[in-house]
């Protein structure tokens, strides 16, 4: 579903993605985890192309993503993406933020994106929400709102970037409990999180990221009890502390 | 253009002067000068008011803003050419009744600028300075004011700039400042309108333009010395 | 005090009339120039940048009164003769202090979109962007509504003061509110009714202008907060 090749990327002379490799069959869930600065955001934006890259390639769906005839609008409606800071429309309702990419970008009837933005609504539990706007919710609840944005589209693969590190300890839950149903369903994901009892229970592979490069890739089970990398095991038990 | 400006730069400079009175550009800034000496203290009185705990005085400033920022600046100055005369008991020159007018205008703009900056002072310092004992206007003089009035420093250079623009309006009571000496340059080249009015235009221009500049100059200057203090 | 005959008050009348059409005709103006200006503004050609910019600091640093002057009396000059002598017989004043009025106003409304769209954070274009929108369906759903709600209060001041200043056409002979109310004074000299007269109907003006602007800050406001 997803595959990226010695993916390299600068920041002027700064290299923050070291040749990536990483590729995703469909419904599988990926965490990416590593110190601050390491390049899971910058890694994570390359595939929906917020990000240019310098070297390497990357394919979603079987499409080459920097193919020169490839039209990134509608590459971004097939790639849900959600963010740390929610990036919530403040201007609109929660009803309308989740109908605005099915009625203004996808051209669709009205009646048939509120039913589908209202299902969706009612799966990560804020229906009666419907006609808030942003700033009257929590953060959790902006976040679930959020990926119900993301999902409205029907994207077959979703990313995630810290979705739950703006978040205040007692609504990180929720908005979990939401994409591990995502990740039950089959759904393709790509998580940036350091939510490791959430990487234990639905994630395939944890892949750990640090300088740029990944550092290390393993099924849940073996990186959580016997990380190889030395940073890996120091980064481990920091996060255990904390 | 040119020659309009070598022919007619004193005119345009100080009006008649020293033949007769003083005009042109020099009484523009002398009236702007007047206009925001009286208008500031005015209006940090107003703001006072208008922010004080006394129900009845902050509703009566606050009218008398509403009202004036409701009325054309050009209307005050006939106002003020009917009621000066009766207020002194004599009557007044032209210049004297722009210069009133614009102080009362320019206090009631000034007396906002400087309401919102009280106002956006946060509450936990009129709270320190209270709890240490200290009174309601120690609290103002000391704590509230020298923060708001440096933060509001910009938007007051920027009233500066607006009196200099508004004191052309005396042009329609003959009170000969730039706008008027350029009309009576007009007068007198009588086929050249677009470049006398275009010469006067460019004063303005470089007039207010390097004073808005240089004043913004200024307060990043303040605001840096703070910084670094 | 007794009030202003009814022939007097006519009069007055017709001039709040005038103000208003000129009020309007030059707030449409300024408006589309003003977005025009916001949009070459935005481009990345340097040189359309540096006009725009010429063109908001000329505005801003020349008093209106010069404007309305130079419009009056030195623009047609480029005119040919014909085009002129029409103008002049066809209400020229008014035309003439239109365009000074709403090309001055132009200058301070662009200034007040741009710095609306400066407090929408990138963050919001980026989050459209990444749901597919293209550029002009980001700046149409996502940026363009929020940058103007921000700079409802600012442009209400703006409609309060252009209100105002359409006083200042009088000196081109604009028959207007205050005109009239000079016409009048002269005539009558009874100066505290017909002045009381016209600042009231400028007041009735102001507030109304207020309230709506009011009711538009209101409908617009988005309702708790902007934390989002
Ligand atoms: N827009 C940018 N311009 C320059 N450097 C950037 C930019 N965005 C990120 N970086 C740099 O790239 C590196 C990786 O950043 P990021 O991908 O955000 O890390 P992470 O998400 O792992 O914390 C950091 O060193 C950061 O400073
Ligand atoms: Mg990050």
């Amino acid at each position: 579903m997803i595959k990226m090749e010695k993916v390299s990327k600068w920041f002027g002379q700064h290299q923050v993605l070291n040749d990536i490799d990483l590729s995703l069959n469909k419904g599988e869930v990926v965490v990416i985890c590593g110190p601050s600065g390491s390049g899971k955001s910058t890694l994570i934006r390359t595939i929906n192309r917020l990000e240019s890259i310098q070297g390497g390639r990357i394919e979603v769906d079987g499409e080459d993503v920097y193919a020169g005839h490839m039209n990134v609008n509608s590459l971004r409606q097939k790639i849900g993406f959600v963010f740390q800071q929610f990036n919530l429309f403040p201007h609109m309702t929660v009803l309308d933020n989740v109908m605005f990419g099915l009625v203004n970008i996808q051209k669709r009837s009205k009646k048939e994106s509120m039913e589908r933005a209202r299902s969706l609504l009612d799966r990560v539990g804020l229906l009666e929400k419907i006609n808030a706007y942003p700033g009257a919710l929590s953060g959790g609840q902006q976040q679930r709102v959020a990926i119900a944005r993301a999902l409205a589209q029907q994207p077959p693969v979703m990313l995630f970037d810290e979705p739950t590190s703006a978040l205040d300890p007692e609504m990180v839950g929720e908005v979990l409990q939401v994409m591990k149903e995502l990740a039950k369903e089959g759904m393709t994901m790509v998580c940036v999180t350091h939510e490791m009892g959430f990487a234990r229970e639905v994630a395939d592979r944890v892949v750990f990221m640090d300088a740029g490069q990944i550092q290390e890739i393993a099924d849940p089970e073996t990186f959580f009890t016997s990380p190889q990398h030395p940073r890996a095991q120091r980064f481990l038990s920091d996060v255990h502390i904390r | 253009m040119l020659e309009i400006v070598r022919e007619y730069w004193p005119m345009l400079l100080v009006g008649q002067y020293p033949n007769g009175p003083l005009g042109g550009l020099a009484l523009t800034l002398i009236v702007a000068v007047l206009g925001l000496a009286f208008s500031l203290p005015l209006s940090l009185l107003i703001a006072l008011a208008r922010v004080s705990p006394v129900k009845w005085l902050s509703f009566v400033t606050a009218q008398f803003v509403r009202v004036i920022r409701g009325i054309p600046l050009l209307m005050l100055i006939f106002w003020a050419y009917f009621v000066v005369p009766k207020l002194i008991g004599s009557s007044v020159s032209g210049f004297t009744t722009l210069v009133c007018a614009l102080v009362v205008y320019q206090a009631a703009y000034l007396a906002e600028v400087i309401r919102a900056g009280i106002e956006a002072i946060p509450s936990g310092q009129i709270e320190a300075s209270r709890s240490m004992g200290s009174s309601y206007m120690l609290t103002m003089r000391k704590v509230i004011l020298p923060q708001a009035l440096l933060n509001v420093l910009p938007s007051m250079t920027n009233q500066f700039v607006s009196t200099i623009k508004e004191t052309s309006l005396g042009y329609v009571i003959s009170v000969n400042e730039l706008t008027f000496s350029a009309n009576q340059v007009n007068n007198l080249v009588l086929t050249q309108p677009l470049q006398v009015f275009g010469v006067l235009a460019v004063v303005y221009f470089i007039v207010c333009f390097s004073l808005s500049r240089s004043l913004r100059w200024l307060d990043m200057r303040i605001r840096r010395s703070r910084a670094m203090a | 005090m007794y009030l202003l005959e009814a022939q007097y008050l006519y009069q007055m009348l017709g001039g709040m009339v005038t103000t208003i059409q000129l009020f309007i005709v030059s707030w449409v103006l300024a408006f589309s120039v003003a977005l025009t200006l916001v949009v070459i503004r935005a481009t990345e050609w340097s040189v359309a940048r540096w006009l725009v910019d010429a063109y908001v600091e000329y505005h801003r640093n020349v008093p209106l009164l010069v404007h309305v002057l130079f419009w009056y009396f030195g623009m047609p000059e480029l005119l040919p003769e014909s085009v002129r002598g029409w103008l002049y017989q066809h209400n020229a004043e008014m035309s003439l202090a239109a365009i000074a009025l709403g090309l001055g106003a132009a200058a301070y409304i662009a200034e007040d979109i741009r710095s609306g769209l400066r407090a929408i954070p990138d963050t919001q274009f980026e989050a459209a962007r990444a749901m597919g929108a293209n550029y002009l369906q980001g700046m149409r759903y996502v940026i363009i509504p929020q940058a103007l709600r921000h700079a409802v209060p600012a442009l209400i001041g703006r409609a309060l003061l252009l209100f105002k200043n359409t006083s200042v056409t009088m000196a081109i002979g604009v028959a207007e509110l205050t005109y009239q109310a000079r016409e009048i004074e002269n005539d009558t000299y009874r100066t505290f009714a017909t002045y009381g007269a016209a600042t009231a109907m400028y007041l009735a003006g102001a507030f109304l202008i207020m309230f709506i602007g009011a009711r538009i800050h209101a409908y617009y406001a988005i309702s708790g907060g902007r934390n989002a």
